[in-house]
């Protein structure tokens, strides 16, 4: 028996959801932002309860609510904590050509990792407690993208 | 805990692209499927809940638009974002506080937007977005973490994905029935080093269904009742920085909390086949470490001695799971539908024999950072 579905050829409306936000990066975010574009230094806070160093900084602890209103300054280079090496991306999203990596790096002086962009490295030149530095833009803007990527410090594989 | 049983359960076949259905008729499916399966219609039940998640559906409050599907005018609806383990277990929650019946449902259409731009915006817009990272990069992460700490290899999270495309052959609605080697996995395209495009779930379409019940609405349901014999989760911490990627103690937490109210204190010993959620092939092994089915670090040894295939001691994703199609919510779901089929007998071709204590498990976040667990089982 013939069925009105047999052979139809469903119709698609394309779309695009495309709204601006300004997102707030509040007071410490807005402090440890302008630290990396005017001065290329990493900030971090710390807990005076727990001691834990915050980078990206917070101001309330998340483990004790304690408020962290000590800053420290960080090292511009770090500890390789995890990482991957992309090499398939979108295009809309990827900042770097591939093949670049991602790393969650725990600063020198931070006791919490954060998460950046890896390049400069050899195929198979990165691995878990390799040691990184930043690499700072040129044009720095007051984002996290003030900070290029990271990459493998020289002689010390 | 009260006597909470599942008495009906419906899913769609899960496939890549079901462009003939909206979602809502995908929510439409599942639903009546699951009511015919519990002997009801719409007017048997007391509450309505729904899973869904607006930026998929690329809609504000998109449950709103299933609500006619899911037989909810007149009733008394709400809605839980996220994934459909979390769901359902707000649906029990409905139960526990009073009503003699839910409707729960969960939709997504993953052919009808772009994956990593969606999985990208789950990141904080300030730190993170910018990078570029979405949920394969970020989980590649996670699997390189949690290698690294155990010293487990990429043919190891293979065996994974070639056991569960396996499966997939016999249940009748997975996406992705593969007959696939080590060496085709360990040959697929890296995307993310070191998850290649075998140890990844693809992009579907599905919706699925349950009829949750206290025990005396259970009575006059048509299948026999699957009760809720645990349920526990537990939150990790979001930034990625802020955890140790390579173990879940959210998900050991969730498991606890869940075999307390089970009265299990033998995981290996007392649950006969689990569930979970392997969006990517390396969660299988990390997921039933956090689940205590065997020791951290032994998730490979396991998976390798064949004890968690479809005819070993303890199957795991008997289903294919969600690396044979991965509705991205609705898989949560699909983990405990599939142990409630399963105690019941009812699995078909991927049936296992004996099945009296089924573990389902189901994440929220980046890396599993919310983890939800049921135990499920054939006695009041």
């Amino acid at each position: 028996m013939e069925d009105w579905r047999d052979g139809q050829e469903i119709l698609v409306m394309d779309g695009r959801i495309k709204v601006p936000y300004n997102w707030s990066a509040g007071e410490t975010g807005t402090r440890y932002l302008e630290s990396l574009r005017d001065d290329k230094r990493f900030l971090g806070t710390r807990c005076p309860t727990c001691e834990i160093v915050y980078h990206i900084p917070r101001m309330h602890c998340p483990d004790c609510f304690e408020e962290c209103a000590e800053w420290v300054e960080l090292g511009s280079e770090g500890t390789l904590v995890t990482y991957t090496v992309v090499r398939k991306a979108h295009p809309q999203l990827s900042p770097l050509e591939t093949p670049f990596g991602y790393g969650v790096i725990k600063l020198d002086g931070a006791t919490t990792g954060f998460l950046h962009l890896l390049s400069e490295f050899d195929d198979g030149g990165l691995a878990s407690g390799a040691r990184v530095e930043a690499v700072f833009a040129e044009e720095r803007t007051g984002s996290i993208m003030d900070v290029a990527y990271f990459r493998p410090v020289k002689g010390v594989v | 805990m009260d006597p909470v049983a599942v008495v009906g359960v419906g899913m769609t076949d899960i496939r890549r692209d079901r462009v003939e259905d909206t979602y809502a008729d995908l929510v439409y499916e599942a639903c009546q499927k699951a009511l015919d399966d519990a002997g009801m219609t719409a007017a048997d039940i007391d509450v309505v809940l729904t899973s869904s998640n607006d930026f998929f559906d690329g809609r504000t409050i998109s449950s709103m638009a299933v609500m006619d599907a899911c037989g909810s005018y007149d009733k008394n609806v709400s809605t839980v974002e996220g994934d459909g383990t979390f769901g359902a277990a707000h649906a029990v929650m409905r139960v526990l506080a009073g009503w003699g019946t839910c409707l729960f449902c969960v939709h997504h259409k993953g052919s009808e937007s772009v994956m990593p731009l969606i999985t990208n915006a789950m990141f904080d817009p300030i730190y993170e977005r910018f990078l570029g990272i979405e949920s394969i990069a970020s989980s590649a992460l996670q699997a390189r973490a949690y290698m690294d700490a155990f010293g487990v290899t990429e043919e190891d999270c293979a065996r994974v994905s070639v056991k569960n495309h396996g499966n997939a052959f016999k249940n009748p609605v997975a996406q992705l029935p593969l007959e696939i080697t080590v060496e085709d996995v360990m040959a697929s395209d890296y995307i993310a080093e070191p998850l290649k495009l075998l140890d990844c779930s693809p992009i579907s379409d599905g919706a699925s269904a349950v009829v949750i019940a206290n025990q005396e609405r259970a009575k006059g349901a048509a299948r026999k009742p699957v009760w809720v014999k645990g349920i526990g989760y537990n939150c990790d911490a979001f930034h990625l920085g802020d955890r140790d990627l390579s173990k879940s103690d959210a998900l050991v937490a969730a498991a606890k909390k869940a075999y307390k109210d089970a009265d299990i204190n033998d995981p290996p010993g007392q649950i006969d086949l689990a569930e979970v959620s392997d969006a990517f092939s390396y969660m299988e092994l990390m997921w039933l470490e956090g689940l205590g089915l065997c020791r951290a670090g032994e998730g490979a040894a396991l998976t390798a001695s064949a004890k968690t295939a479809l005819e070993g001691a303890l199957p795991v994703n008997a289903s294919g799971g969600c690396i044979s199609g991965n509705p991205v919510l609705v898989s949560g779901l699909n983990r405990i539908i599939e142990c409630v089929l399963q105690v019941r007998g009812d699995a078909g071709a991927h049936q296992v024999a004996g099945v009296k204590t089924a573990v389902a498990q189901g994440f929220n976040g980046p890396c599993g950072q919310s983890q939800c667990v049921w135990v499920l089982g054939g006695d009041a």
